[in-house]
């Protein structure tokens, strides 16, 4: 066996010399010729010389870029390079015309033995030069073609999660991937907030600010500090965490901070507003792209042909993708089928629009229900907080919460149940499902809020009572004598025994942080318990259990779009609200996006099943869209009247001592900016110049929206002449006769 | 001499030919010499030509090799292998495209689309998930909106002028 295989090895490397030596003999022959046509033109021309030397340019760096037959085009660029220029011409316009024959040759379909024979008896003579160029032109195309699809495969593969995503999409469908796509952006949106509320904000007064421990408000208060480090109360927020930049009561109110003079109540303020104008223009940009991109899109006339005779990728070499690939190609013939059927149906209008009302009507009812119960039992809760918590029971005191929770649980069920009358297209169902969940949701809103005032009035009654306290403190410090400055030694306090006030804004910050916690928790727990716990189950108990698990009661869950889109917009309803009053927001929910983002992938892949009717998503997400925005505006509208009505607190906070927050802006243009800015200030907040000016704004909006009307209709009229020419073309290829090749 | 047409061949189609050739070969080294000056006949069975990397999981490899071999049964040899290649490669017009795209899509080979074609295209390109009705409407949806001449069925002109339409033809 041995002697076989080294004689196989030996007869192979003999083939191999040998056709190395015809290669060698076939590029003697080549310069050989190539001699001979010089020797016969010998006609230069300075003026031409130019031309020669660029083409030697262009040469070089072409076979510079080739990798396969190096030695052949060195040889190639000696002998170009050797030319004449009329010779290059002449080369040049023979490139072209061989170029052409070869494509004209390339586009017929006969069998490649045809091909050869046809172009071998066209080029009976040749110049070897030619097809060294057109070799060159040839793998210089194909290899600029495989970058460009290198650098696109590149291009996606840096955008995040994007093989995740088209996973689930060719599994689930269109509308769950949509849900994936809308946590992506939201981490973008997120990953922006937190650089601005991290970098200019708590990195400036870690680094550059009073040290813990240097100032009151700074330092945990004596009689807390024994159990400042216990688990407990720092998953509380408490101890530690309370004093520290993750909230507001820790900033200082120095005007400039650290050799770089930072501005840091400026920066605070700036930053608070910054984020909230960063996020309406995200937001109204996002959706005026999404408007545009559905109005263009709509060329639909070859769906079902194109969907049969384009779809399967012929680059596909892997079998998991072409299971993947098989999966979304039945997923959106699925979809497609289901938007044919619900355009075809034809039924009783009247039948339909009774239904409809009546389940509106009836949806409504329960929402007022709900509201009123909502009202009724946070005037109680109102009411057992002034009488005292102590004398009630478990139920009294967490009525609110519990409420809160019944309602979000059965409410949807009873929406869905009363959706089925209505009978819509799924994508619609959705979206009404949608609405009415959210309508329940502020119900949610409003308690919080309420509550929420109500303790901050509770703080700062107490805060009063702490001001009065706090001279007789003094007083009790100096002794009985009345604090004078000039003769009094400066008795030295550690800041931890000085009696604080209740920093209402941190409370605040500290409110929205346990929310976010908690809801985070109850999501994630439910998730393992409800999807996954489910499915496994149903998978284990299958076997042993009187009636199929898998396919009647309960078996696996579907994804719930709604529900997961509904808490994500009111999570970051949240973030709006408490990002002023406690900094480290934006970075705890950058955390549990991409916790979330990993956890709901892995738990769709593995325990949810499509749903029934897979359908397509309205690829503009401008539903969502609008609910963000409306959300939005309803969760800086609170903050908003905090900041310009309630006076910050007296001795914590970037603001202290002011007697509204928005002076620090009156501060600096005084202090900061040179005189005349502030007098033109003073002129440009005068009612005469604000009111013309609004009114201009008002005009100008009044004509945009105008002019974008007007264009709309004058793209729908071309779009339909573009239809009708195509039309009459069809109608003329139909009628003509039949050109045969 | 015949050496202008040997330098042709192996220059400009010397880097193609030579990967192209030997990934051939390589389904078969015992079957396929490496001297093809002679112009052996030597043709590969299907079932290889099926198990290459490319193929193996398209789900119209089968008609792909019937339209390129020269007996209609999937047994290529080197040129036609050659041939099949260089259309489905990306340097190919589209005009070429769709018209070997016309002839892999019909299945009994008598030059039109009719529902039959349609509906084995269909659930070769479904795995078979989809139902009858599903199967049905679809292929009705189909031929309503290319077919131009009312006859039922698609034509080589029905199929070019719908094709060259679409978005993603060109892989």
């Amino acid at each position: 066996m041995n002697s076989a295989f080294t004689t196989w090895k030996w007869r192979k490397t003999l083939r191999e010399v040998r056709r190395s030596r015809q290669q060698l003999q076939r590029r003697e022959q080549l310069r050989w010729t190539l001699k001979e046509q010089r020797r016969n033109m010998r006609n230069a021309t300075k003026q031409q010389g130019k031309r020669v030397r660029n083409m030697k340019k262009e040469s070089e760096s072409k076979s510079e870029s080739d990798s396969a037959p190096e030695s052949k085009d060195n040889q190639a660029v000696g002998v170009l390079g050797s030319l004449t220029p009329e010779e290059l011409e002449k080369l040049k316009e023979a490139v072209d015309e061989r170029k052409k024959l070869i494509a004209t040759m390339r586009g017929k379909p006969w069998p490649m033995k045809k091909k050869l024979v046809v172009l071998s008896c066209v080029l009976s003579q040749g110049v070897t030069g030619v097809f060294i160029i057109s070799f060159l032109y040839y793998s210089n195309c194909q290899k600029w073609m495989k970058f460009q699809r290198d650098f696109e495969n590149f291009k996606t593969a840096c955008i995040p999660w994007e093989m995740k995503i088209k996973e689930i999409e060719s599994h689930f469908g269109s509308s769950v991937a949509s849900y994936f796509i809308f946590l992506r952006w939201m981490y973008g949106i997120n990953m922006i907030l937190f650089g601005l509320t991290f970098g200019l904000v708590m990195v400036p007064e870690a680094l550059m600010g009073k040290p813990y421990g240097s100032i009151p408000r700074k330092t945990v208060p004596r009689e807390e500090e024994a159990s400042a480090m216990n688990f407990a109360i720092l998953w509380d927020f408490g101890g530690y965490a309370k004093y520290s930049v993750l909230f507001y009561g820790y900033y200082n109110s120095q005007r400039a901070i650290g050799w770089l003079k930072f501005r840091l109540p400026l920066s605070y303020f700036l930053v608070g507003v910054g984020t909230v104008a960063y996020s309406y223009m995200v937001v109204i940009r996002t959706m005026a792209r999404n408007a545009n991109e559905e109005g263009g899109g709509d060329d639909t006339s070859f769906n079902f042909s194109w969907k049969t005779f384009t779809s399967w990728d012929y680059l596909i070499g892997n079998p998991e993708t072409a299971d993947n690939k098989f999966a979304s190609i039945t997923t959106s013939f699925k979809e497609a089928i289901v938007e044919e059927q619900e355009s075809r149906k034809d039924d009783n209008i009247h039948l339909t629009r009774f239904l409809r009302v009546l389940a509106n009507f009836l949806v409504l009812c329960c929402l007022a229900g709900s509201g009123y119960l909502i009202y009724f039992v946070v005037r109680r809760s109102q009411k057992f907080a002034l009488l005292g918590l102590e004398n009630y029971g478990w139920w009294e005191r967490n009525e609110v919460n519990m409420v809160m929770s019944l309602l979000g649980m059965f409410c949807p069920m009873l929406f869905d149940v009363i959706s089925t009358l209505e009978n819509y297209h799924p994508r619609v169902a959705l979206q009404w499902q949608l609405g009415r969940i959210f309508a329940l949701f502020l119900g949610n809103l409003y308690t919080f809020i309420i509550a929420l005032m109500d303790a901050i009035q509770l703080k700062r009654a107490e805060e009063e009572i702490v001001k009065k306290n706090m001279t007789i403190w003094q007083a009790n410090l100096y002794n009985g004598t009345v604090p004078d400055n000039s003769t009094a030694p400066p008795i030295t306090v550690h800041p931890a025994d000085i009696p604080r006030g209740p920093c209402w804004e941190t409370m605040v910050g500290q409110e929205f942080v346990r929310l976010i916690i908690s809801d985070t928790m109850t999501t994630y727990i439910t998730l393992l318990i409800g999807d996954f716990l489910r499915a496994v189950l149903v998978r284990f108990l299958n076997n042993c259990w009187c009636w199929d698990l898998e396919y009647g009661f309960p078996s696996y869950s579907e994804f719930d779009v709604s529900g997961n889109v509904l808490g994500l917009i009111f999570n970051q309803g949240m973030i709006w609200m408490g990002a002023f009053y406690a900094p480290c927001l934006p970075a705890l929910n950058l955390l549990r996006l991409h916790v979330s983002m990993y956890l709901q992938c892995w738990a769709v892949m593995c325990c949810n099943v499509p749903q029934e009717r897979v359908f397509k998503a309205s690829g503009s997400n401008n539903f969502y869209m609008a609910m963000l925005l409306v959300i939005l505006f309803l969760s800086t509208l609170p903050a908003i009247y905090t900041i310009v009505s309630i006076p910050p607190s007296f001795d914590c906070g970037p603001f202290s001592g002011k007697t509204r927050m928005f002076d620090v802006i009156q501060e600096t243009l005084e202090s900061d900016f040179p005189a005349w800015f502030g007098k033109m200030f003073s002129y440009a907040s005068n009612p005469g110049l604000v009111l013309p000016f609004l009114l201009l704004l008002v005009l100008a909006i009044y004509y945009l929206q105008s002019t974008s009307k007007t264009y709309k209709r004058v793209n729908m009229e071309l779009k339909k002449k573009l239809q009708t020419v195509s039309w009459e073309v069809q109608m003329y290829v139909q009628m003509s006769p039949t050109v045969n090749d | 001499m015949g050496n202008k047409q040997t330098i042709f061949t192996s220059q400009q189609l010397d880097a193609y030919q030579v990967r192209l050739f030997h990934r051939y070969r390589d389904l078969a080294p015992q079957l396929v010499p490496l001297d093809y000056t002679n112009q052996p006949e030597v043709r590969l069975p299907y079932e290889l030509i099926g198990s290459m990397p490319e193929l193996k999981d398209n789900p119209f490899r089968q008609r792909i090799a019937e339209v390129f071999s020269e007996d209609g049964e999937g047994n290529m040899t080197l040129d036609d292998f050659l041939d099949m290649f260089s259309v489905l490669s990306e340097m190919a017009p589209r005009d070429l495209k769709a018209y070997y795209a016309f002839k892999i899509y019909d299945f009994n080979n008598d030059d039109f689309i009719c529902k039959s074609d349609l509906e084995k295209t269909l659930n070769k390109l479904t795995r078979n998930e989809l139902t009858e009705d599903e199967v049905r409407m679809v292929c009705e949806k189909v031929i309503d909106e290319a077919d131009l001449d009312n006859d039922g069925r698609l034509s080589l002109e029905d199929f070019q002028h719908m094709i060259v339409r679409a978005p993603d033809f060109l892989r």
